[in-house]
């Protein structure tokens, strides 16, 4: 436990002496165990690290930490060896023993463990010579490969809470909002509005107690930056938002984070509580006078809540409804007070700007869109993770160099970018810069960067349908071109995919659209035909075969598909009858298979079974 | 009930706007939210029932009918769904005879489908009362299927 500290000059000696006690040159084996790796049973690794280390009475000579996510998480689980910087990935949970006796002990390298670059096929040994690493600009999310979420001293270490004791014992709150401004940081949570403003806004509306909160109600399916941000370094989300507080002058904060983040709501309940012990939260924050302390709200899953007021609602402990945005809520926000509601990764990025200032922020990125951005990238990617870039880094820089691009040998045909408001983008745009302006141009959005990456047997009335479908479910129901147009658009696509689509259902899904995008009262209804309408603008033929032809051309959409056997690659292996669930699929041993029409229920199991791609849809 | 209904509320000081998490927290202690127990918070946050029932049908993550003792959630996030979730979410609905949302008469197995769990380099991903299966697909959503039903039965015959 850490006694309180009292003055900025206090903290500078705490990070000092912290410093002075760690060697830089003593090994250290560094686990990842955000959600992602987790996932791959990563803790039962860990826990063989700590028996292994004991048993050899290592514990003095080789540090042990636990961080999270690095955003790798295709290669999980994770272990880097420090000082050298040594990158092990899809290591195995039993494999803690060999490590420590042959790459710590020895200084050999384990060669099964080491990432090969599927380019070139050279096997990589340290983690900064990683293409998935070597392009990035990690500035925001590197810093969870370096602390242990649950110490504060890890993070006080890397010099963590400077910002907050620059910013309280030498700058005016004044001071604090134009430098923001001056950055132009804008919200990463998807609308792109500059922060500054807003919490000029909020600072010199009228009504107290003013209350600033932390959105990390994250909805958007396929994206988790803000989980790993919140659950990997939760302090320095934490640092942010004390900084604005005290720049809008805010006593009281809440952070809002979805329940299904168990490992988030954990770590920043430490956070607090570490923060409040250390005399950086609570009352007189380093001896300046100023007091703030933060409450955790867990969310109910509800995608509607990302919204501001729906959020305030919920955080009230009622529905999350939204309300019409006449009133801003900078002036009447949570419990009708001025709020200033900023999201997890924003949040983030504000002690960089305190710390190295305004010009060298502003020096990141495109004209309008300063700084970094988090991306998730997810789906046909040959490396699925986060991955930080300056904003104006293009579409193809981040699925080709970064992600390794495709896998399975499949080709390229979309990335959907913006989550459920946003759109389908196809190759012949891979070379727009990304940013909170460009996307827009051509009907998607940066949104919150879920970035989707989509193969030719995707099929795009196939994704419409899905998140329209998503739309559906997580509209709240107050207004009715949400509530019916949305449905409306949805049974119109089902129809489309069930090879029921007729001549003009393309042009009434535009009409429709504009209605609800006119007609609705939040951003969720707004944006809800993004999907719909980027696929149509750039994928308008595919809507035509579906149709017209009835035909779907990626083999997606059940009622317009068949199941056959390519006699020519079929080697009567019999996989495919075993695994059939209705008898469908049949054939003698070593002879060509057959599947009866009539059985088939295209379930897909016999394809998956194939391992010789015999099975053909059309 | 009543108890732990207090104890709960006891943790958040009574305060209403902690509604929801009183709620989840309530959940999770008694596996659903019975009738009784929403009575029980109504009376002791003196919050309408009403109220009370607007929020817990809002919400997705409660549920007012029991959970089965095997908890299936399949990811249907984006990165899943392009991965194939939906043909995987098929063939669980056919083995087990209900509908994504449901439980079996049995009370052994719920399944649902949830919004992304941000383990997406795993997807498709199949939850099973809390533990990740990763890389799922249609014979090994069966194969799990099969071991749990077998599973229960031997758990029910030592009880």
């Amino acid at each position: 436990m850490m006694s309180k500290i009292k003055s900025f000059d206090e903290l500078k000696r705490v990070q000092e002496s912290l410093k002075a006690g760690r060697d830089p040159k003593k090994p250290c084996i560094t686990v990842c165990v955000g959600t992602g790796c987790l996932a791959y049973g990563t803790q039962k690794l860990v826990d063989n690290f700590r028996e292994e280390l004991a048993a050899r009475n290592l514990g003095d000579k080789i540090d042990f930490r636990t961080t999270g996510c690095h955003g790798f998480c295709e290669r999980g689980p994770m272990v880097i060896i420090s000082p050298e910087k040594i990158f092990y990935q899809r290591v195995g949970l039993a494999d803690a023993g060999e490590i420590i006796d042959k790459t710590l002990l020895k200084g050999e390298i384990i060669e099964r463990l080491l990432y090969v670059d599927g380019a070139t096929g050279e096997k990589i040994v340290h983690e900064d010579d990683v293409p998935f690493y070597k392009k990035q600009t990690r500035l925001v999310f590197g810093l969870n490969s370096k602390v242990d979420p649950e110490s504060l001293e890890d993070y006080l270490a890397i010099d963590g809470y400077s910002a907050l004791g620059k910013a309280l014992t030498g700058m005016t709150p004044e001071e604090i909002i134009q430098e923001v401004i001056k950055a132009n940081l804008r919200g990463r949570g998807g609308g792109g509005f500059p922060a500054g403003w807003k919490w000029d806004s909020t600072r010199k509306a009228k009504g107290e107690p003013k209350y600033i909160v932390c959105n990390a109600d994250e909805g958007d399916p396929g994206a988790y930056m803000d989980r790993s941000l919140l659950e990997g370094n939760p302090h320095l989300v934490l640092e942010g938002m004390i900084i604005g507080a005290y720049a809008i002058g805010s006593s009281e904060g809440y952070i809002y984070v979805r329940n299904e983040y168990p490992l988030a709501v954990k770590n920043i309940h430490i956070a607090i509580e570490q923060a409040r012990e250390a005399g950086l939260l609570g009352k007189n924050i380093l001896g300046s006078g100023f007091s703030f302390d933060v409450k955790i709200n867990r969310g109910g899953g509800a995608f509607v809540c990302g919204e501001s007021s729906a959020l305030f609602a919920s955080l009230e402990g009622r529905a999350g409804e939204p309300r019409a945005k006449y009133v801003h809520a900078t002036d009447r926000g949570l419990y009708d007070k001025p709020t200033n509601l900023n999201n997890v990764e924003t949040w983030a990025n504000v002690p960089f700007i305190i710390n190295r200032g305004a010009d060298w922020y502003a020096s990141i990125g495109t004209d309008n869109s300063k700084g970094t951005k988090i991306f998730s990238l997810v789906g046909k990617i040959s490396n699925t993770g986060l991955v930080e870039v300056p904003m104006g880094t293009t579409l193809r820089e981040i699925v080709f160099e970064i992600g390794g691009g495709i896998p399975d040998g499949r080709t390229f045909k979309a990335i959907q970018t913006g989550g459920p408001s946003g759109g389908c983008i196809p190759e012949k745009y891979l070379d727009l810069p990304v940013d909170f302006d460009e996307l827009t141009k051509i009907g998607s959005m940066m949104g919150s960067g879920g970035l989707i990456v989509m193969d030719d047997r995707n099929c795009m009335v196939d994704v419409a349908k899905y998140f329209t479908n998503f739309l559906v479910n997580e509209s709240c129901g107050k207004c009715v071109p949400c509530r019916e147009g949305v449905r409306r658009m949805r049974d119109i696509l089902v129809d489309v995919a069930d090879g029921k689509g007729q001549e003009g259902d393309v042009e009434l899904l535009e009409q429709i659209s504009a209605a609800v995008i006119d007609g609705s009262l939040c951003a969720l209804g707004n944006s809800a035909p993004n999907p719909v309408l980027s696929t149509i603008r750039h994928f308008r033929d595919e809507y035509r075969e579906h149709i017209q032809e009835k035909r779907c051309p990626a083999g997606v959409c059940k009622a317009l598909i068949t199941y056959s056997v390519d006699p020519d690659t079929c080697t009567g292996c019999t996989v495919c009858a075993k695994v059939c669930p209705t008898g469908a699929a049949s054939g003698e041993r070593k002879k060509v298979h057959t599947i009866d029409q009539a059985k088939c229920t295209k379930c897909g199991a016999c394809r998956e079974g194939c391992k010789f791609d015999a099975i053909i849809v059309r | 009930m009543e108890d732990t209904v207090k104890e709960i509320i006891a943790q958040y000081r009574g305060d209403r706007s902690y509604l929801v998490p009183i709620l989840q927290d309530v959940q999770k202690a008694l596996n659903y939210l019975p009738k009784d127990a929403l009575f029980a918070v109504s009376a002791q946050l003196s919050v309408p029932i009403s109220r009370i029932y607007e929020v817990v049908t809002f919400y997705k993550a409660f549920s007012l009918k029991p959970k089965g003792r095997y908890q299936l959630s399949l990811c249907m996030g984006t990165a899943c769904h392009v991965r194939g979730a939906e043909l995987i979410a098929g063939n669980i609905s056919d083995i087990l005879g209900i509908k994504e949302g449901d439980t079996t008469a049995d009370l052994e197995f719920s399944f649902e489908t949830v919004g992304c769990l941000g383990a997406c380099a795993l997807g498709p991903i199949l939850v099973v009362n809390g533990e990740y299966h990763g890389h799922m697909n249609i014979a090994k959503s069966t194969k799990i299927l099969k071991k749990l039903r077998k599973k229960g039965a031997t758990d029910d015959e030592q009880d």
